[in-house]
C-alpha cells in the first residue's frame, strides 16, 4: 500500500492510464468496434434480406399453389366437360344408330315383305303353271281314248254346280 | 508445431514452478530452523515473520525482487525520483544498499535521505522516526519514483497493448477475428452491450473508456494471481490505484452530467419544499460516495484475496508441521479458484457501476 506516499502511484497511474487510454482508443477500440459494428450491420442486413427472400419465396410458393389449384380445377372441369361431351356423343351416336338401325330394319322388313310377296306371286304362277302342266300331262294320259274322255267330261260336268 | 512445443513447455514450467517455488522457500527456511534448534540466542531475528512477508508483498518497493523458479533472487534497483524544495533529485535505489530501516543515509542535491520500508524521508529534517507512522508529511520529499508497482502497471499496460494490437490485427480486412481476437471479442461485445443497456442511446462515446477500465482491471487482477515475477503483484489491491480509477469515473460522470442530473441533485423534484435542502445534501454526498464505493470495493476484494492466499501459504512456515501443507494447500487452491472468479467479477462490477453512473448523468428525464 502506498498510503504514506500516495503521490507516486497517483501520478504514474494517471499518466499511464491517460497515455494508454488514448493509445488503445486509437489503435484498438475504434477500429475493432467499427469492424464489429459493420459486421453486425451486415449480418442484420443479410438476415433481413433472407427474411425478404423467404417471404417472397412463400409468396411465390402460394402463387404456385394457386396456379396449380387453378390448373387442377381447370383440368377437372375440362375432364368433366370432356366426359359429358363423350357421353353426349355416345348417347347421340347410340340414338342415331338406333334410329338408323330401326330404319334399316324397317326397310329390310319391307324389302323382305315385298320379296316375300313377289316370291309368293312367282310361286303361285309356277304352281299354276306346274299344275297346268301336270293337268295337261294327266289329262293327256287320261284323254287318250274316247271313253275315258267322255267319262271325264261327265265327271267334271257333274261337279259343276250352278248357283 | 513450434508453437505447440512452447505451449506444453510453458504449462509444464508452470506446474514445476509451483513445486520448486515452495521447495525453494523451504530450503531458505532450513538454516533458520537449525539455528533455532541449536542456539536460542537470536530467535526473534531468525523467526519467520508471516505478517512482515504479507505486508512486504502488499506494499510498494523501490527495489524490484525478481522471483522466478530456477533463478536465484535477482534484485533490480529502480530509479528514485524525488521532488524536494531544491528541485528534482534523481538517483538509483542502489544507494540505499537494500536498507529499509533508515540506517543508510544518502546525500544528494543538498539533502540527506533515508528509507524506512518503502517511504523515503529527509534524514536532515524534523526527527528520526523509527515507526513510519510518526513521520509528518512535511518531513519527506514528494516521491515520484518508478517503484515496483509502477513497473508492474507499465508491464500490464504493455501486455494489454500487445494483446489489443494482435486483436486488432486479427481482424485485418476481415469480418471475423482469429487467434487472440476470439478471446477478446466476446468480452468487448459483452462490455459494449452492457454499456448500451445501462447508458442508453448515447452510449458509444463511453465504450472506449469502459473497455480500457475493464481490461486494465481484469489483466491486473489476473496477472496478480500468477505466482512469480514479473507477475504476482498487487495493483488493483492497492487503494491508490483504485482511487485514481474512481476519480476518473467521478470526473467523467460529473463532466457529462446534464441539466436533469444536476436538477435531481440540487433541487430534487417530487419532494416537499422543506425537505429539498436535506435531500440535496444527501444527493451531493452521493456524488462522492458512489466513486468512493467503487474504490473501496475493488481494493478490498483484491487486497483481501491476496492476503488470504498469502496467509494460507505462510501457515506452512508458521506451524512447520507436515500436515499443514495439505490443509493450507487445499485452502490455497480453493482461494485461487475463487480469486479467479473475483478477478472477472470485480472488473465487471467496476465497469458496470461506472456505466450506470454515466447513464444516470446523461439520462434525459421524461417528467
Amino acid at each position: 500500500m502506498n498510503l504514506l506516499h500516495p503521490e507516486t502511484l497517483v501520478f504514474w497511474t494517471t499518466l499511464f492510464f491517460l497515455i494508454f487510454f488514448f493509445l488503445f482508443v486509437k489503435l484498438a477500440w475504434k477500429p475493432i468496434l467499427k469492424t464489429i459494428k459493420e459486421r453486425e450491420q451486415s449480418i442484420e442486413d443479410a438476415l433481413l434480406q433472407a427474411d425478404k427472400a423467404r417471404e417472397e419465396m412463400a409468396k411465390l410458393k402460394s402463387d404456385n399453389q394457386k396456379i396449380l389449384n387453378e390448373a387442377r380445377t381447370q383440368r377437372d372441369n375440362m375432364l368433366k366437360e370432356a366426359k359429358e361431351l363423350k357421353e353426349q356423343i355416345i348417347n347421340k351416336a347410340r340414338k342415331e344408330a338406333q334410329t338408323e338401325a330401326g330404319k334399316e330394319i324397317e326397310k329390310a322388313k319391307r324389302v323382305i315383305e315385298s320379296e316375300k310377296q313377289a316370291a309368293i306371286k312367282e310361286l303361285k304362277n309356277q304352281v299354276s303353271e306346274l299344275s297346268i302342266n301336270i293337268a295337261e300331262k294327266v289329262l293327256g294320259e287320261e284323254l287318250k281314248d274316247k271313253n275315258e274322255q267322255l267319262k271325264q267330261v261327265d265327271k267334271l260336268v257333274s261337279q259343276i254346280k250352278f248357283n | 508445431m513450434n508453437f505447440k512445443f512452447f505451449k506444453y513447455a510453458f504449462v509444464s514450467l508452470l506446474l514445476i514452478s509451483f513445486s520448486l517455488y515452495s521447495q525453494h522457500e523451504e530450503n531458505d527456511k532450513q538454516p533458520a530452523t537449525a539455528t533455532e534448534n541449536s542456539e536460542q540466542s537470536h530467535p526473534e531475528k531468525e523467526d519467520f515473520n508471516a505478517a512482515e512477508l504479507i505486508h512486504h508483498h502488499l506494499s510498494d518497493s523501490h527495489d524490484y525482487n525478481f522471483d522466478f523458479p530456477f533463478i536465484d533472487k535477482i534484485q533490480f534497483h529502480l530509479p528514485v525520483i524525488l521532488w524536494t524544495d531544491k528541485g528534482l533529485t534523481v538517483f538509483s535505489s542502489k544507494d540505499f544498499k537494500g536498507d529499509e530501516e533508515g540506517q543508510v543515509i544518502v546525500t544528494k542535491n543538498g539533502h540527506q535521505f533515508k528509507r524506512i520500508h518503502d517511504l523515503i524521508v529527509y534524514a536532515d529534517k524534523v526527527g528520526d522516526h523509527v515507526n513510519p507512522k510518526d513521520v509528518p508529511l512535511s518531513a519527506r520529499p514528494l516521491d515520484f519514483s518508478i517503484t515496483k508497482n509502477v513497473i508492474s502497471m507499465l508491464l500490464t499496460f504493455l501486455i494489454l497493448l500487445l494483446v489489443l494490437f494482435y486483436t486488432k490485427k486479427s481482424y485485418n480486412h476481415k469480418r471475423m477475428p482469429k487467434g487472440v481476437g476470439h478471446f477478446m471479442e466476446p468480452l468487448i461485445i459483452f462490455i459494449r452491450d452492457m454499456a448500451k443497456d445501462n447508458i442508453g442511446p448515447k452510449y458509444e462515446k463511453f465504450v472506449p473508456f469502459l473497455l480500457t477500465v475493464f481490461f486494465f482491471i481484469l489483466f491486473s487482477n489476473l496477472f496478480g494471481l500468477i505466482p512469480f515475477s514479473p507477475f504476482g503483484y498487487n495493483l488493483t489491491g492497492n487503494i491508490v490505484v483504485t482511487f485514481v480509477l474512481a476519480v476518473i469515473v467521478f470526473i467523467i460522470t460529473n463532466v457529462n452530467g446534464n441539466k436533469s442530473y444536476w436538477t435531481h441533485i440540487l433541487w430534487p423534484p417530487g419532494v416537499p419544499i422543506i425537505l429539498k435542502p436535506f435531500i440535496a445534501l444527501i444527493e451531493i454526498l452521493s456524488i462522492f460516495t458512489k466513486p468512493f464505493a467503487l474504490m473501496i470495493r475493488l481494493f478490498a476484494n483484491i487486497f483481501a484475496g491476496h492476503t488470504i492466499i498469502l496467509t494460507f501459504i505462510t501457515l506452512i512456515f508458521v506451524f512447520k508441521n507436515w500436515g499443514v501443507p495439505f490443509a493450507s494447500g487445499f485452502a490455497t487452491i480453493f482461494m485461487y479458484t475463487s480469486e479467479l472468479l473475483v478477478a472477472f467479477l470485480q472488473a465487471y462490477v467496476f465497469t458496470l457501476l461506472s456505466a450506470i453512473y454515466f447513464g444516470m448523468a446523461i439520462k434525459e428525464e421524461a417528467h
